[in-house]
Order: structure tokens, then C-alpha cells, then sequence
């Protein structure tokens, strides 16, 4: 356990590293995030809805375009030269491949939330302080999930010859349980709705951090095999 | 037995499974448009029913059968798991396809709406795109084993993120009619009207059998195909 940890993290550090030295997909997905509020705030008729109405929609669909971008690059780098095969090589087990792809991708698309958050303060005018500790929460549930799932399936669509295709094919239907959730969480915040209005939801959210990081460590092993 | 032999066995077998089974949609069509009371309120758009509820039952039990299939295959690495797994979820697209198409025929006289965000149509809807997405992965890789595993893990994934997606859409808001005949106390429908659709339910899971049966044929006569050529050359 220790080992597989310690090969984790130097994993999820090399990726890091790498990701530091140029930040060129760090720097688009953050462009790309802010395009994508800028664009969400005028898929509207300003005199019949307000921005406010479509925040939560937007804030969530915003994400899931940015961690979509981070996921596909995280196996991409393993591509060039034959990498993976490199890490294969090295006495590291399957599991701490996962995880540590799995710690990076979930940094990366953090990093990429945690700045366009503010973004989306100032676009689109919403009292996120409000009740600022549970949307972090929310946000870091929904992650999760989103990160588990597309670390797993990331690893399969750059196998393919459509990588950028296959990707937001495969992984977008799994999206929806946390992406839904997502959307009524933050619109029952931002409206300082009582908790338990949120436990539904939350409690689904949670399930499926549960049931799906469990199955994508669990099949990561499968996908590797040569 | 060669491949091609035991392809064409199945082949044969599974046409006259199909065959059976489309003239038992005949008959039930029959039954449902002739022989059973039109119902009260909905009228004759109500005869949809006949068709929609059998196919949602073989679409699911297609599905089902993928993910069940998916694990035997991970477990046992046959090759031919793979392919009949692979098979079941091409069957289980047609007949989503058959659900998400009877639907809203039934729902614009009745709901007055073609389409809506209801918790069925939804999760159906769903489900089909994700086979869709797992036909689409199949014709992506070339490598057998590597297309046997890859496909096996969406089957897998999908059989676990099916109840998700329901709950999901059921919490979000729902319109679509309770359930009338797998439900604690004795089913609400009228003898006549459950006589035809249990017939109608065995006819297409008989058409399910036959479909699987031709496509997976299919699939062995491919591969066999594939090696003839490979030896060739």
C-alpha cells in the first residue's frame, strides 16, 4: 500500500512537472473556460431571463468542457514517444498508475475551477459567499466523480485513432448524474436554500463518487493489460 | 468445428428463431388491433403500448445481457464472449431505437408533447447514446483483445451508471405514467389488455433470441473471414 501510494505520487509530480514546464494546456483550458462563461452569458433573451437563472447551468457546463480538456491531455503526454510503456516497465503497480493519474488530472481541473470561479463571480454577479464552504464541497464531489470516470476512460479513447472524438463521446453520458447534480445544488446555494435541500442530491452525488472511483481503480487494471 | 461452420450453424438456427418470432409480432399485432378492448380514456393511440413496453423490456434485457457478458468476458477472455456480448448491444440500439420512437408517437396525442424530460425517456435516451458510444469504440480499434477489454469496461460502467442516470432524472422531475403492471399489488390493467401484452412480451423476447442469434452468426462469420485472409497473406 505504501509503495503503490509513494508510486502514485511521483506519478501524479511527473505529470505535474511536465504540465508546469510549458502550462500551454493549462493556459487553454483556462481560455477555453472563459470563453465558454462569456458565450453561455449571451445564450439568452436578457429581457425575459436573467444571467442569474442561467448561472448554475453555465458555471456546471463550464466544467465539464474544462475537465474534458484536461482529461484528454493526461494519457495524450503518455503517448508521444511510447511513455506508458516506459511506466509499465518501471516496477509500479497498475493501481498506482491510476491513482496517480488521477491526483494530477484532479489538480488540474481544480486549478482550472478554482480560477474560473471568480470569473464567473464577476461575469455573472452571483453571491457565491453566501454559503461559499458548501459550493466548494459540491464542486470538489462533482470532481471527483468527473475526474474517476474520465481518468479511466481518457486511458481508452487515446488507444484510439479518435482520441478528441471518442473521449467526450464515451464520457459525456457518465457525466450526467454529477452534472445534474451539480446544476441543483449550486442553484439551491445560490438561493440560500436550507440543507436539507441539499441532501438529496448530495447523497447521490456521493454514491456515485463511491460506486464509480471504486469501479474505474478496479477496471484501470483491465484497460492496461497488454 | 471451424468458425465458419459453427457461424453458419448459428446463422441458420437464429433465422428460424427470427422467423417464429415475426410471425408471432404479427399475431400479436392482431390480437392487440382486433381482439383486445380499446382503452377508455387514451383510445386507440393506447394500441402503441403492445409494441413500446415489450421492446423497452428486450432493449433492457439487451443491455443486461451486454454488461453480464461484459464480466464473463474479463473473467474468461473467449473471444467469442466478446462477440456475443458486442452483438447484444447492437440489438439492444435497434430496440432502444424502437422505444425512443413508439414513445413519442404514443406522447403527442396524449401528453401533447412529442418530447419531454421525463425520467424514462431520459435514462432510455442516455443508455442508447451510450451503447451508441460503445458500437462507435468497437469500430475504433482494430485489435481484438484490446477491443474485447475496452468494450467490456463501458459494458460494465454502463450496467453501474444505469441507476444513476434513473434516480437522477426521477429527482429532477417525472410525467411518465406509474408503473401499471410490475408493481406490489395485483397489475391495474384489464385481463384482455395484460393477456396481449405478456404475449406481446414473450413474442419480442423470442425476436431478442433470434436478432442476437443472426448478429452474433455475423460476428463469427467475420472473424472467420479475418483469419482466412490473414492466413492468405
Amino acid at each position: 500500500m505504501g509503495a503503490t501510494l509513494r508510486a502514485a505520487w511521483h506519478i501524479a509530480v511527473k505529470d505535474i512537472a511536465i504540465e508546469w514546464r510549458t502550462k500551454t494546456a493549462f493556459a487553454s483550458g483556462l481560455v477555453f473556460a472563459v470563453l465558454v462563461l462569456a458565450v453561455l452569458f449571451f445564450s439568452r433573451d436578457p429581457t425575459a431571463v436573467s444571467a442569474q437563472d442561467i448561472a448554475p447551468g453555465a458555471l456546471w457546463v463550464t466544467f465539464t468542457f474544462a475537465a474534458m480538456l484536461g482529461l484528454n491531455r493526461a494519457f495524450l503526454i503518455e503517448r508521444e514517444l511510447k511513455a506508458l510503456d516506459g511506466i509499465l516497465l518501471t516496477p509500479a503497480p497498475p493501481a498506482a498508475i491510476f491513482w496517480g493519474k488521477f491526483g494530477a488530472n484532479l489538480a488540474f481541473v481544480g486549478a482550472i475551477e478554482a480560477i474560473s470561479l471568480p470569473l464567473f463571480v464577476l461575469f455573472y454577479d452571483v453571491p457565491i459567499w453566501l454559503r461559499f464552504g458548501e459550493l466548494v464541497l459540491v464542486i470538489a464531489m462533482a470532481t471527483i466523480a468527473f475526474v474517476a470516470v474520465g481518468t479511466l476512460l481518457s486511458a481508452m479513447a487515446v488507444r484510439t485513432r479518435y482520441a478528441e472524438l471518442m473521449l467526450p463521446l464515451l464520457l459525456l453520458p457518465f457525466l450526467v448524474p454529477p452534472l445534474v447534480g451539480g446544476v441543483q445544488l449550486t442553484a439551491r446555494l445560490l438561493e440560500g436554500r436550507p440543507l436539507s435541500d441539499l441532501a438529496g442530491w448530495l447523497k447521490l452525488i456521493g454514491a456515485f463518487d463511491v460506486a464509480f472511483v471504486t469501479a474505474a481503480a478496479l477496471l484501470f487494471q483491465v484497460v492496461l493489460d497488454e | 468445428m471451424t468458425l465458419r461452420e459453427s457461424g453458419a450453424r448459428i446463422a441458420r438456427l437464429g433465422g428460424v428463431v427470427t422467423a417464429v418470432a415475426l410471425l408471432g409480432v404479427a399475431a400479436v399485432y392482431l390480437r392487440a388491433l382486433k381482439y383486445t378492448p380499446v382503452e377508455a380514456t387514451q383510445g386507440a393511440a393506447q394500441k402503441i403500448f403492445y409494441i413500446h413496453v415489450p421492446a423497452a423490456w428486450a432493449g433492457l434485457m439487451a443491455f443486461v445481457v451486454t454488461g453480464l457478458l461484459s464480466i464473463l468476458y474479463l473473467w474468461l477472455k473467449d473471444r467469442r464472449i466478446d462477440l456475443a456480448a458486442a452483438a447484444s448491444a447492437e440489438v439492444g440500439v435497434a430496440f432502444s431505437f424502437v422505444i425512443l420512437t413508439t414513445g413519442p408517437i404514443w406522447g403527442k396525442p396524449i401528453w401533447g408533447t412529442w418530447w419531454t424530460w421525463d425520467a424514462r425517456l431520459t435514462s432510455t435516451l442516455f443508455l442508447f447514446l451510450l451503447f451508441v458510444g460503445y458500437i462507435v469504440l468497437r469500430g475504433v480499434l482494430t485489435d481484438p483483445g484490446m477491443r474485447g477489454r475496452f468494450s467490456a469496461v463501458i459494458g460494465i460502467m454502463g450496467m453501474i451508471l444505469v441507476p444513476f442516470i434513473h434516480l437522477t432524472v426521477y429527482m429532477f422531475r417525472t410525467l411518465h405514467p406509474a408503473p401499471i403492471v410490475l408493481k406490489p399489488s395485483r397489475p391495474s390493467l384489464p385481463d384482455d389488455m395484460l393477456t396481449t401484452l405478456m404475449m406481446s412480451v414473450a413474442v419480442f423476447s423470442v425476436l431478442y433470441v433470434g436478432f442476437l442469434m443472426l448478429r452474433y452468426a455475423l460476428g463469427l462469420l467475420h472473424e472467420a473471414h479475418e483469419e482466412e485472409l490473414a492466413d492468405a497473406s
